[in-house]
């Protein structure tokens, strides 16, 4: 199939960055996404232009690198994948597809798709974790009782890959998916209670420092998120903060 | 708890602790129009227990007054915080394609409610307090003294039909509001769980038949009279 590409085009973070019009001819609908961008890439580098920079890691949907805001979409118009996964049997010959990085203030602009999101990685040190002693004597995973729908849910949340779909989505740039789900991933385990408190105090207290917005719970996240993290990872995440800050 | 207050989720419980107080209010205000329609002497009665009561006048009033101005302040602090936090726009977004309108456009409803707020007590809550406490007449009594003046007072409102539509725009943008804040409102505080399919049914029948039963108490006294 042939397609006209509208793609966000921007040298560094401090340059202002526009809109740029591509043709890309001949584009299989086996295609992922990504495999088309590399033929656009192609075809610029072999005219001398400046190829597209975009995010990308494994190439099946587990790392959580690659971004691009689809068509008004994060990740584009399928549902529960990420833009890698998505083939380009979605589209039809002919379609014009807009492609931009996702916006946010808490996710800065480096080059043309590209974005920091290491705000992410701050959230995540800020309480995203659990200490347990390495030393050698590592107590066996097994040897504490979990019920089966407490570790069902936890590994619901755990399968967030932290791509920011859920903040790129959100009219406000909230990131109260991720968090919501980092949190909930330890708050439904025995071993995460003992950090239970300063966990959501803090990664909250980092995710407001870092810019994102307020959740007005349109659910836009939820239906973006390629991992289908449901809302009740937020509903969780409140009551841990409300307690925790009841508990002082 | 400082912090708490000044976080994204305490302002977000805070707000949806407002707003659910104003839900309990709008029953109440409800239940009491109702009344208009089908007994205008108990209507009477419980107006005047409602305008001179001093629990209702001193306590309830202003708490209700800060409950109001408390959740449209927030929305605008939150609105204008949301906006900071995207500053350079999509150029294409499809927002219909993961959420309703009314979820993207709590601030547009809420607006609207806001501006017939501020005639709704222009008509009613501004002359009651003149009545009352400027010119000082508790009696609740119609100027030529022939019983409570709250029923005429009311039907008269409701004669100019720019009023009425007025109000009915009105009630449909706060259709429009609940139909999303309600069941938001329990997402906020944390109340997401098995009962959830519920509280949705719930709110979804709050968030139509009230503003529907307002509408309707004001078409019949404009037919009727
Ligand atoms: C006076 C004008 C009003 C304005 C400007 C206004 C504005 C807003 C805004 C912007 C939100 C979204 C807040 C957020 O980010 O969570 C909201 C939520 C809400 N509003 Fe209003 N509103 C008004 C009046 C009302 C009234 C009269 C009611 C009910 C009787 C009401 C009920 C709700 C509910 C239930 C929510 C959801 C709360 C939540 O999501 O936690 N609002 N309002
Ligand atoms: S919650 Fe979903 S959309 Fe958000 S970062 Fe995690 S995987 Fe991505
Ligand atoms: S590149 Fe790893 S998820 Fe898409």
């Amino acid at each position: 199939m042939n397609l006209t590409l509208k793609i966000w085009r921007q040298k560094s973070p401090e340059k202002k960055g526009k809109m740029v019009d591509y043709k890309v001819t001949d584009i299989s609908e086996h295609m992922s996404f990504l495999e088309m961008m590399d033929v656009l890439n192609e075809q610029l580098i072999n005219s001398g232009e400046e190829p597209v920079a975009f995010d990308h890691d494994c190439r099946e949907g587990i790392c959580g690198m690659c971004s691009m805001y689809i068509n008004g979409e994060a990740h584009g118009p399928d549902r529960g994948v990420t833009t890698c996964q998505l083939h380009m049997r979605m589209f039809k010959d002919g379609d014009t597809i807009t492609i931009e990085p996702f916006r946010a203030t808490a996710f800065p602009v480096l080059k043309d798709l590209v974005v920091d999101r290491s705000s992410f990685d701050r959230i995540q040190h800020a309480g995203g974790y659990i200490s347990v002693n390495t030393s050698g004597n590592t107590q066996d995973a097994n040897a504490t009782p979990i019920s089966k729908h407490d570790a069902d849910e936890a590994m619901d949340a755990a399968t967030c890959i932290g791509c920011g779909a859920c903040v790129a989505s959100c009219k406000n740039s909230s990131a109260m998916l991720f968090v919501g789900a980092k949190v909930s991933q330890y708050a439904l385990l025995p071993q995460g209670q003992v950090e239970a408190v300063d966990r959501v105090k803090n990664m909250v207290a980092q995710m407001d420092l870092e810019g994102f917005g307020n959740c007005t719970n349109t659910g836009a996240c939820e239906v973006e998120c390629p991992k289908g993290i449901s809302l009740e990872n937020i509903a969780r995440m409140n009551r841990e903060f409300l307690s925790a800050n009841l508990k002082g | 708890m400082s912090g708490f207050f000044n976080s994204s989720i305490g302002r977000k419980i805070a707000m949806a602790l407002s707003a659910l107080f104003l839900m309990f209010f709008l029953l109440q205000h409800l239940a009491i129009n109702i009344l208009s329609v089908f007994s205008p002497d108990t209507f009477n009665e419980v107006s005047h227990f409602m305008g001179t009561n001093p629990l209702v006048q001193y306590a309830l009033q202003p708490v209700l007054l800060f409950g109001v101005i408390f959740h449209f302040v927030m929305g605008f602090i939150l609105e204008i915080k949301n906006k900071k936090a995207r500053t350079v726009k999509y150029a294409k977004n499809n927002g219909a394609a993961n959420s309703t309108w009314m979820s993207r456009n709590m601030i547009y409803s809420g607006l609207f409610i806001l501006i017939f707020m501020i005639i709704h007590f222009l008509d009613f809550w501004i002359p009651e307090i003149n009545t009352k406490y400027i010119v000082g007449d508790m009696s609740g009594q119609l100027p030529n003294g022939e019983g409570f003046r709250y029923y005429e007072e009311l039907v008269h409102k409701f004669e100019p039909i720019w009023r009425v539509a007025l109000y009915c725009i009105g009630f449909v943008f706060l259709s429009l509001h609940l139909l999303h804040g309600f069941n938001s409102a329990f997402q906020s505080v944390g109340a997401n769980n098995k009962y959830t399919k519920g509280l949705k049914t719930f709110s979804k029948i709050y968030s139509i038949g009230i503003p529907v039963g307002f509408i309707l108490i004001a078409l019949v006294h404009h037919i009727c009279h």
